[in-house]
């Protein structure tokens, strides 16, 4: 697959959906530490979100480090925007912040 | 593969001179660890862009050599973003 293609994918999976976690696993069986405590975050806001597991789809885990500038996984999309990984999540869950940003317009 | 809690420093103050460092080992194994960088050149730069320029000055290590580092930038005057 081009990196166009993978590119695209991933535009549309950050575009369908409003919040969308790239982690390391599902939300019930993270398989990493970083993305175990990102779906925490996320389930602690009670907001719907979508996962993309990157260990499922090795074009996804080398496509959304590039597509992010961003060398690590798990990675969080709001609104189409990269909001950063879980040490921002979790900066931004204790200011307030995130709840803010899930919260817009939703 | 893993990274030395000095080497990591180094190369971030190559790239922040200015920058006051402090790398923490949290599991001994020498590829989990915390850094909190402080410096001024951060100003103006939202959080994913303050870690992007960390990433940067680790030179692709980062996700590679180098497993976990947990990150917080801070720019001195303790404004934040």
């Amino acid at each position: 697959m081009s990196d166009v293609d993978i590119n695209q994918r991933i535009a549309a999976l950050v575009g369908q959906n409003d919040v969308v976690l790239f982690m390391k696993g599902s939300a019930l069986f993270p398989q990493c530490g970083f993305s175990s405590r990102a779906v925490s975050i996320l389930d602690h806001l009670g907001v719907t979100y979508e996962t993309v597991d990157v260990l499922q789809d090795q074009d996804i885990r080398n496509g959304i480090k590039a597509y992010s500038d961003w060398p690590t996984v798990p990675q969080l999309y709001v609104k189409g925007e990269f909001v950063g990984g879980s040490d921002i999540m979790m900066e931004m869950f204790e200011s307030g912040e995130l709840k803010q940003l899930v919260a817009a317009d939703a | 593969m893993a990274m030395a809690a000095e080497e990591i420093e180094a190369m971030i103050l190559a790239a922040f001179p200015d920058a006051a460092v402090e790398i923490r080992d949290l599991a001994g194994d020498g590829d989990h660890y915390a850094a909190r960088v402080v410096s001024p050149s951060f100003a103006g730069m939202n959080r994913v862009r303050q870690h992007q320029a960390v990433y940067a000055a680790l030179k692709g290590k980062m996700g590679t050599d180098l497993h976990a580092l947990q990150l917080e930038t801070l720019v001195p005057s303790g404004d934040h973003q």
